[in-house]
Protein backbone atom coordinates (compact mmCIF):
# COMPACT_ATOMS: atom_id res chain seq x y z
CA UNK A 1 0.00 0.00 0.00
CA UNK A 2 1.33 3.60 -0.74
CA UNK A 3 1.84 6.18 1.98
CA UNK A 4 2.46 9.20 1.51
CA UNK A 5 3.15 12.21 4.03
CA UNK A 6 2.64 15.91 3.50
CA UNK A 7 5.19 18.06 5.92
CA UNK A 8 3.64 21.74 6.61
CA UNK A 9 7.16 24.14 7.06
CA UNK A 10 6.00 27.31 8.26
CA UNK A 11 7.66 30.18 10.05
CA UNK A 12 7.31 30.62 13.52
CA UNK A 13 5.41 33.42 14.72
CA UNK A 14 7.72 36.58 15.51
CA UNK A 15 9.93 35.66 12.85
CA UNK A 16 9.18 38.36 10.38
CA UNK A 17 8.58 37.19 6.92
CA UNK A 18 9.47 39.40 4.47
CA UNK A 19 7.65 37.25 1.15
CA UNK A 20 4.96 37.09 3.27
CA UNK A 21 4.56 40.62 3.62
CA UNK A 22 5.20 41.25 0.01
CA UNK A 23 2.83 38.55 -0.85
CA UNK A 24 -0.05 40.55 1.37
CA UNK A 25 1.05 43.92 -0.25
CA UNK A 26 0.47 42.42 -3.93
CA UNK A 27 -3.16 41.30 -2.87
CA UNK A 28 -3.92 45.04 -1.60
CA UNK A 29 -2.47 46.31 -5.04
CA UNK A 30 -5.09 43.82 -6.72
CA UNK A 31 -8.00 45.43 -4.69
CA UNK A 32 -8.38 42.51 -2.11
CA UNK A 33 -9.09 44.84 0.98
CA UNK A 34 -9.93 41.82 3.61
CA UNK A 35 -6.54 40.53 4.30
CA UNK A 36 -5.31 40.81 7.87
CA UNK A 37 -2.06 38.97 6.82
CA UNK A 38 -0.29 36.95 4.95
CA UNK A 39 2.61 34.10 6.23
CA UNK A 40 4.24 32.29 3.30
CA UNK A 41 5.40 28.23 4.20
CA UNK A 42 6.65 25.12 2.30
CA UNK A 43 4.44 22.10 1.59
CA UNK A 44 6.72 19.04 1.18
CA UNK A 45 5.55 15.52 -0.32
CA UNK A 46 6.89 12.69 0.49
CA UNK A 47 5.86 8.93 -0.87
CA UNK A 48 6.97 7.09 1.70
CA UNK A 49 8.15 2.68 2.48
CA UNK A 50 5.46 1.10 4.26
CA UNK A 51 5.70 1.17 7.92
CA UNK A 52 7.43 4.14 8.17
CA UNK A 53 7.08 5.82 11.37
CA UNK A 54 5.63 8.65 12.75
CA UNK A 55 8.98 9.39 14.48
CA UNK A 56 11.30 8.75 11.36
CA UNK A 57 9.21 11.67 10.09
CA UNK A 58 9.77 14.01 12.81
CA UNK A 59 13.32 13.11 12.38
CA UNK A 60 13.47 14.19 9.04
CA UNK A 61 11.80 17.51 9.81
CA UNK A 62 14.36 18.03 12.40
CA UNK A 63 17.54 16.58 10.69
CA UNK A 64 16.75 18.79 7.13
CA UNK A 65 13.26 19.56 5.63
CA UNK A 66 12.78 22.23 8.74
CA UNK A 67 15.22 24.95 9.95
CA UNK A 68 13.82 24.80 13.46
CA UNK A 69 15.59 27.99 15.14
CA UNK A 70 13.14 29.81 12.68
CA UNK A 71 10.66 27.14 11.18
CA UNK A 72 7.93 24.93 12.78
CA UNK A 73 6.47 21.53 10.46
CA UNK A 74 3.51 19.76 10.85
CA UNK A 75 2.81 16.37 9.05
CA UNK A 76 -0.27 15.43 7.90
CA UNK A 77 -0.46 11.49 6.97
CA UNK A 78 -2.59 10.50 3.83
CA UNK A 79 -3.35 6.76 4.18
CA UNK A 80 -4.05 4.91 0.58
CA UNK A 81 -3.49 7.99 -1.77
CA UNK B 1 50.25 27.47 6.85
CA UNK B 2 47.94 24.86 5.74
CA UNK B 3 44.91 25.80 4.39
CA UNK B 4 41.52 24.30 2.31
CA UNK B 5 38.68 25.78 0.48
CA UNK B 6 35.44 23.67 0.79
CA UNK B 7 33.98 23.63 -2.96
CA UNK B 8 30.17 22.92 -3.48
CA UNK B 9 27.98 22.62 -6.51
CA UNK B 10 27.21 25.72 -7.34
CA UNK B 11 30.06 27.50 -4.78
CA UNK B 12 31.18 30.89 -7.22
CA UNK B 13 33.29 32.49 -4.77
CA UNK B 14 35.83 29.83 -4.29
CA UNK B 15 38.39 31.05 -6.44
CA UNK B 16 38.50 34.51 -4.95
CA UNK B 17 38.73 33.29 -1.33
CA UNK B 18 41.63 30.55 -2.53
CA UNK B 19 43.81 33.81 -4.47
CA UNK B 20 42.67 36.15 -1.06
CA UNK B 21 44.15 33.04 1.30
CA UNK B 22 47.35 32.06 -1.35
CA UNK B 23 48.46 35.75 -1.31
CA UNK B 24 48.69 35.95 2.40
CA UNK B 25 50.11 32.44 3.18
CA UNK B 26 52.45 32.23 -0.01
CA UNK B 27 50.60 28.79 -0.64
CA UNK B 28 47.79 27.62 -2.16
CA UNK B 29 44.89 26.24 -0.46
CA UNK B 30 43.67 22.43 -0.90
CA UNK B 31 40.24 23.02 -2.89
CA UNK B 32 38.00 20.04 -1.07
CA UNK B 33 34.82 18.62 -3.02
CA UNK B 34 31.96 18.10 -1.05
CA UNK B 35 31.98 14.53 -1.59
CA UNK B 36 35.05 14.42 0.52
CA UNK B 37 34.82 12.64 4.28
CA UNK B 38 38.55 14.36 5.02
CA UNK B 39 40.45 16.94 4.61
CA UNK B 40 44.16 17.29 4.11
CA UNK B 41 45.94 16.07 7.24
CA UNK B 42 47.39 18.96 9.56
CA UNK B 43 44.85 21.24 7.78
CA UNK B 44 44.95 24.88 10.07
CA UNK B 45 42.86 27.05 8.17
CA UNK B 46 39.30 26.19 6.54
CA UNK B 47 37.23 28.81 4.34
CA UNK B 48 34.12 27.81 3.43
CA UNK B 49 33.06 30.34 -0.02
CA UNK B 50 30.34 32.33 -1.20
CA UNK B 51 27.67 31.15 -4.11
CA UNK B 52 24.60 29.31 -3.89
CA UNK B 53 25.36 25.55 -3.11
CA UNK B 54 22.97 23.33 -4.65
CA UNK B 55 20.99 25.92 -5.80
CA UNK B 56 20.04 27.51 -2.21
CA UNK B 57 17.40 24.05 -2.85
CA UNK B 58 15.36 24.26 0.00
CA UNK B 59 16.93 26.90 2.30
CA UNK B 60 20.45 28.59 1.17
CA UNK B 61 22.98 26.21 3.17
CA UNK B 62 20.72 23.55 4.19
CA UNK B 63 22.16 20.87 1.69
CA UNK B 64 25.55 21.64 1.76
CA UNK B 65 25.35 21.69 5.69
CA UNK B 66 24.36 17.90 5.17
CA UNK B 67 27.48 16.68 2.75
CA UNK B 68 30.04 14.90 3.92
CA UNK B 69 32.86 17.25 4.20
CA UNK B 70 30.64 18.90 6.57
CA UNK B 71 30.84 17.05 9.21
CA UNK B 72 34.85 16.54 8.31
CA UNK B 73 34.71 20.56 8.61
CA UNK B 74 32.81 20.32 12.34
CA UNK B 75 34.98 17.85 13.93
CA UNK B 76 37.85 20.18 12.59
CA UNK B 77 36.10 22.95 14.04
CA UNK B 78 35.61 20.92 17.34
CA UNK B 79 39.14 20.72 17.51
CA UNK B 80 39.38 24.44 17.40
CA UNK B 81 41.12 24.98 13.51
CA UNK B 82 39.88 28.55 12.38
CA UNK B 83 37.04 28.11 10.32
CA UNK B 84 35.52 30.87 7.92
CA UNK B 85 32.18 30.97 6.35
CA UNK B 86 31.56 34.12 3.66
CA UNK B 87 28.21 35.14 2.29
CA UNK B 88 26.76 31.46 1.80
CA UNK B 89 29.74 29.86 3.68
CA UNK B 90 27.72 31.85 6.77
CA UNK B 91 24.41 30.08 6.00
CA UNK B 92 26.43 26.78 5.66
CA UNK B 93 27.70 27.48 9.25
CA UNK B 94 24.16 28.45 10.45
CA UNK B 95 22.82 25.44 8.90
CA UNK B 96 25.17 22.91 10.38
CA UNK B 97 25.25 24.43 13.53
CA UNK B 98 28.46 25.71 14.00
CA UNK B 99 26.88 29.38 14.40
CA UNK B 100 23.52 30.12 16.20
CA UNK B 101 20.65 31.84 14.58
CA UNK B 102 19.68 31.44 10.97
CA UNK B 103 20.04 33.91 7.57
CA UNK B 104 16.88 34.67 5.81
CA UNK B 105 15.59 36.69 2.91
CA UNK B 106 16.62 40.16 3.04
CA UNK B 107 13.76 42.28 5.08
CA UNK B 108 13.13 44.16 1.87
CA UNK B 109 12.93 41.24 -0.65
CA UNK B 110 15.94 42.60 -3.13
CA UNK B 111 19.40 41.08 -3.63
CA UNK B 112 21.63 43.43 -2.09
CA UNK B 113 25.34 44.25 -4.08
CA UNK B 114 27.28 46.78 -3.11
CA UNK B 115 29.92 48.04 -0.63
CA UNK B 116 29.00 48.94 2.70
CA UNK B 117 30.38 50.17 5.97
CA UNK B 118 30.88 48.01 8.21
CA UNK B 119 31.92 48.42 12.29
CA UNK B 120 34.81 45.90 13.63
CA UNK B 121 32.97 45.21 16.98
CA UNK B 122 35.29 43.44 18.15
CA UNK B 123 39.30 43.21 17.62
CA UNK B 124 40.40 40.97 20.20
CA UNK B 125 39.61 37.41 18.23
CA UNK B 126 41.50 35.40 15.80
CA UNK B 127 40.12 36.91 12.51
CA UNK B 128 40.01 40.93 13.91
CA UNK B 129 43.44 41.20 15.14
CA UNK B 130 44.81 43.16 12.45
CA UNK B 131 41.70 45.95 12.96
CA UNK B 132 41.30 48.31 16.09
CA UNK B 133 37.58 47.93 18.00
CA UNK B 134 35.44 50.30 16.63
CA UNK B 135 37.37 50.83 13.16
CA UNK B 136 34.89 51.54 10.25
CA UNK B 137 35.97 49.10 6.98
CA UNK B 138 34.29 48.41 3.73
CA UNK B 139 33.56 45.17 2.45
CA UNK B 140 31.41 44.47 -0.66
CA UNK B 141 27.98 42.56 -0.19
CA UNK B 142 26.36 40.48 -3.00
CA UNK B 143 23.15 38.56 -1.25
CA UNK B 144 19.94 37.63 -1.11
CA UNK B 145 19.31 36.10 2.04
CA UNK B 146 21.31 37.90 4.74
CA UNK B 147 18.81 38.65 6.80
CA UNK B 148 20.08 37.38 10.48
CA UNK B 149 17.86 36.36 13.01
CA UNK B 150 17.78 35.21 16.70
CA UNK B 151 16.09 34.82 19.52
CA UNK B 152 16.12 37.62 22.09
CA UNK B 153 18.57 35.45 24.31
CA UNK B 154 20.83 34.54 21.87
CA UNK B 155 21.73 37.85 20.40
CA UNK B 156 21.92 39.26 23.99
CA UNK B 157 24.30 36.06 24.37
CA UNK B 158 25.99 37.04 21.06
CA UNK B 159 26.11 40.72 22.60
CA UNK B 160 27.55 40.31 26.02
CA UNK B 161 30.15 38.00 25.13
CA UNK B 162 31.57 40.18 22.43
CA UNK B 163 30.84 37.53 19.67
CA UNK B 164 29.57 39.79 17.16
CA UNK B 165 32.37 40.61 14.79
CA UNK B 166 30.96 43.07 12.68
CA UNK B 167 28.25 45.71 12.76
CA UNK B 168 26.86 47.03 9.38
CA UNK B 169 26.56 51.23 9.80
CA UNK B 170 23.64 51.18 7.94
CA UNK B 171 20.65 49.34 7.31
CA UNK B 172 21.61 46.55 4.60
CA UNK B 173 19.74 43.47 5.06
CA UNK B 174 16.61 43.50 7.78
CA UNK B 175 19.65 41.97 10.23
CA UNK B 176 18.60 41.73 14.30
CA UNK B 177 20.79 44.56 15.30
CA UNK B 178 22.52 45.23 12.20
CA UNK B 179 24.60 42.34 12.47
CA UNK B 180 27.23 41.43 9.86
CA UNK B 181 29.23 38.98 11.62
CA UNK B 182 29.06 36.62 14.35
CA UNK B 183 31.93 34.06 16.02
CA UNK B 184 31.01 30.81 17.90
CA UNK B 185 31.51 30.51 21.49
CA UNK B 186 35.24 29.09 21.58
CA UNK B 187 36.00 31.99 18.85
CA UNK B 188 37.22 30.10 16.24
CA UNK B 189 34.59 29.87 13.90
CA UNK B 190 33.45 33.28 12.23
CA UNK B 191 30.12 33.58 9.40
CA UNK B 192 30.15 37.02 7.68
CA UNK B 193 27.37 38.41 4.88
CA UNK B 194 29.80 40.81 3.34
CA UNK B 195 33.16 39.70 1.27
CA UNK B 196 36.59 40.24 3.01
CA UNK B 197 38.19 38.05 0.21
CA UNK B 198 36.85 40.27 -2.81
CA UNK B 199 39.27 43.39 -0.96
CA UNK B 200 42.57 42.18 -0.37
CA UNK B 201 44.82 44.35 -3.53
CA UNK B 202 44.15 47.90 -4.97
CA UNK B 203 42.69 46.66 -8.11
CA UNK B 204 40.19 45.35 -6.25
CA UNK B 205 39.15 49.25 -5.12
CA UNK B 206 39.86 48.42 -1.61
CA UNK B 207 42.11 46.21 0.58
CA UNK B 208 40.28 46.35 3.78
CA UNK B 209 39.87 42.83 3.47
CA UNK B 210 43.63 41.92 4.07
CA UNK B 211 44.35 42.42 7.21
CA UNK B 212 41.66 39.89 8.28
CA UNK B 213 43.48 36.86 6.21
CA UNK B 214 46.97 38.33 7.66
CA UNK B 215 45.86 38.25 11.52
CA UNK B 216 45.01 34.19 10.99
CA UNK B 217 48.25 33.77 9.48
CA UNK B 218 49.96 35.43 12.49
CA UNK B 219 47.87 33.83 15.11
CA UNK B 220 48.26 30.41 13.81
CA UNK B 221 51.92 30.23 12.38
CA UNK B 222 52.82 32.08 15.82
Amino acid sequence: MDMKARVFITLKSGVLDPQGKAIHHALEGLGFSGVNDVRAGKLIELDLADGTGDSEIEDMCRKLLANTVIENFRIERLENA
Amino acid sequence: MKTAVIVFPGSNCDRDLAVAMEQVTGRKPAMVWHREAELPEGVDFIGIPGGFSYGDYLRSGAMAARSPVMRAVKDAADRGVPVIGICNGFQVLTETGLLPGALMRNARLSFVCRNVRLRVENSQTLFTSGYDSGEEVVFPVAHHDGNYQADEATLERLEGEGRVAFRYLDQVNGSARNIAGILNDAGNVLGLMPHPERVVEPAHGGTDGRRLFGALLETVSA
